[in-house]
């Protein structure tokens, strides 16, 4: 058995890494609902939800980046894994900034562009969650 | 450097210029260019350097001079000549609107660099000159512990001061210095939130009415309709009673307000929404007709419909009235008097306007008070500049022009709250 392998690498995440990058499901996701609320309702403070949901999201995409950026620096460069969690966080902070961008214009100014983007942010959180999560499991079975 | 390189810069630089000078489009008069709207991701903003005018003064035409008789105010809004020539001054900075959005924190930092830092005023000065000699010798608080005052008027031995939550009455005998008390109240205004604060006003020729003028509580109801009742309007205040009712709406805000001399006609000078880009949505100059509905939120400029607002309401959309005269686009109305044959041959018939500046553009418009010329009674021709110069050659601020009162004896008052001074222009006798 290869215990040293498993010590080695990859190393669990750490604790706040894991909360930051599975925070951005729910951060993204709740500002798509309140989106959605807002597409359907008019009431203006679904899209104000949203855009502090999504600055919130930015906030722990960002740190999460920072992060997987270190690692990947740190030499697990060889491996497809850290590199590609690396490129969906650096896309998830980039349509999340322009996610913000547009919903700072005003009241319906937002939209649709910003449901869509959004939407886009969801999806790439969950993705980079599950790159991040799974392939620890995987490793250390 | 190589030649091509050296081409290429020169080449790169006159593109950056070409873009930076885009001359702003003639969008005066009834008939403004209304092009389509710009939505950029971040909107542009421009906010002039504040720098104080040390030996330099304010720009105005030939035969005309210009004074200081005020300075170290606390925030200058807006002026009210009294009968036997003194001026009262309004001073204070009222809103203080919550930062709602990650946006509002920034763009709130970014548009106070370009305003004065000293505390509000919440006072009215006055200033006296005794021998007609033009310098203001007497400069005293008339009445101090207001909140935010902007519009004034003088019905019948009562001095009206509008602050920016409620309508306060001040008993006023000629010559007056200090105001003996504390003001009685007629009726609060609405204050809740107070986006656009100020609370312009003008008396009815009668001395009946008082009309003042109530701003949205936003840029395009971004903070709700729900925040929007009672607002973006001009109320028609009964003064014996305090009873009062919505004279006109959909003027998002109404900064200004005046009555025409001969045909007692209610005027506003009204300030449009941001963010449709460098030249939507000009600002304008109209009469009010009672019971009007000029616009906003739903459309601008007439029918043009703001895509930003919903629901929608084709049906208020088709009453909008066009306003009388476009003054550009982000000029930023905030004062309005008109004229008096004393003032000059060119400048005796229409309306001054102050014009406090831009922010939501790139090149810099406002920092003036501008003629409208009249005829007959209507709006005829392009504004004149008449007081310019607020804004440097080098693209700094020395001040910003607000209120404008024109004293019946040939003086354009101008109240600067960015200088905390204000000015007075005068024919050369």
């Amino acid at each position: 058995m290869s215990v040293a392998v498993e010590r080695s690498y990859p190393r669990p995440l750490h604790p706040l890494h894991t909360v930051a990058l599975a925070g951005t499901i729910p951060l993204f996701g709740g500002a798509l609902l309140a989106d959605v609320a807002y597409a359907y309702s008019y009431q203006i403070q679904w899209t104000n939800f949203a855009s502090w949901l999504n600055a919130g999201g930015l906030v722990f995409g960002g740190l999460v980046l920072v992060w997987a950026s270190v690692a990947l620096l740190r030499g697990e460069r060889h491996r497809w894994r850290p590199v590609v969690y690396a490129l969906v966080l650096l896309a998830l902070c980039i349509a999340g900034f322009l996610n913000s961008l547009v919903h700072a214009r005003d009241a319906w100014g937002a939209m649709p562009l910003g449901l869509v983007l959004s939407a886009v942010c969801t999806v790439l959180a969950c993705v980079a969650t599950w790159i991040g999560l799974a392939g620890r499991r995987e490793l250390q079975r | 450097m190589t030649r091509s390189v050296k081409w290429s810069v020169l080449a790169l630089s006159a593109l950056l210029v070409a873009c930076g000078s885009e001359a702003p489009p003639q969008q005066f008069g009834a008939d403004p260019a209304i092009p389509e709207p710009q939505r950029r991701l971040v909107p542009e903003m421009s906010i002039a350097k504040p720098v104080p005018w040390n030996e330099m003064r304010p720009t105005v035409p030939q035969g005309y001079t210009i004074s200081a008789i005020a300075t170290g105010l606390l925030i200058p809004r807006q002026t009210l000549l009294m009968p036997n020539g003194d001026i009262l001054v309004a001073e204070g900075r009222g809103g203080g609107a919550p930062a709602l959005l990650p946006k509002d924190v920034i763009a709130g930092f970014l548009k106070s660099r370009g305003n004065t830092k000293v505390e509000s005023g919440n006072r009215l000065t006055l200033l006296r000159d005794a021998d007609g000699d033009g310098v203001y010798e007497l400069n005293t608080v008339f009445a101090d512990g207001l909140n935010a005052p902007f519009g004034m008027a003088l019905v019948e031995g009562s001095l009206y001061v509008a602050n920016q939550d409620e309508l306060v009455r001040f008993a006023y005998s000629e010559g007056q210095t200090r105001a003996a008390g504390a003001p009685e109240s007629v009726v609060k205004l609405p204050s809740q939130i107070n986006h656009h604060w100020t609370k312009a006003m003008a008396a009815s020729p009668d001395g009946r009415y008082l009309y003042v003028g109530i701003g949205s509580n936003s840029n395009i109801t971004e903070r709700g309709m729900a925040a929007e009742v009672d607002r973006a309007m001009v109320w028609r205040i009964d003064v014996a009673s305090g009873a009062y009712k919505p004279y006109a709406t959909g003027l998002r805000n109404p900064s200004a307000l005046a009555i025409q001399p001969g045909t007692g006609t209610l005027w506003a000078a009204v300030n449009e929404r941001d963010e449709l880009g460098p030249n939507l949505t000009p600002d304008y100059l109209t009469s009010v007709r009672e019971g009007g509905f000029y616009g906003w939120p739903y459309s601008y400029w007439g029918q043009h419909v703001d895509p930003r607002v919903r629901p929608q309401d084709p049906a208020k959309v088709a009453s909008a009235i066009t306003p009388d005269y476009a003054l550009g686009s982000h000029v930023a109305p905030l004062g309005l008097d008109f004229s008096t044959p004393a003032m000059g041959a060119q400048f005796g018939d229409g309306a001054f306007v102050g014009q406090r500046g831009s922010w939501n553009r790139e090149q810099p418009v406002g920092y003036n008070v501008v003629f409208v010329p009249f005829s007959g009674g209507r709006p005829a021709g392009d504004p004149v500049d008449f007081v310019y110069g607020f804004l440097g050659e080098d693209g700094k601020a020395r001040g910003r022009p607000v209120g404008v009162t024109v004293d019946p004896r040939g003086a354009l008052i101008v109240a600067d709250d960015l200088a905390n001074t204000v000015w007075r222009v005068t024919p050369v006798r």
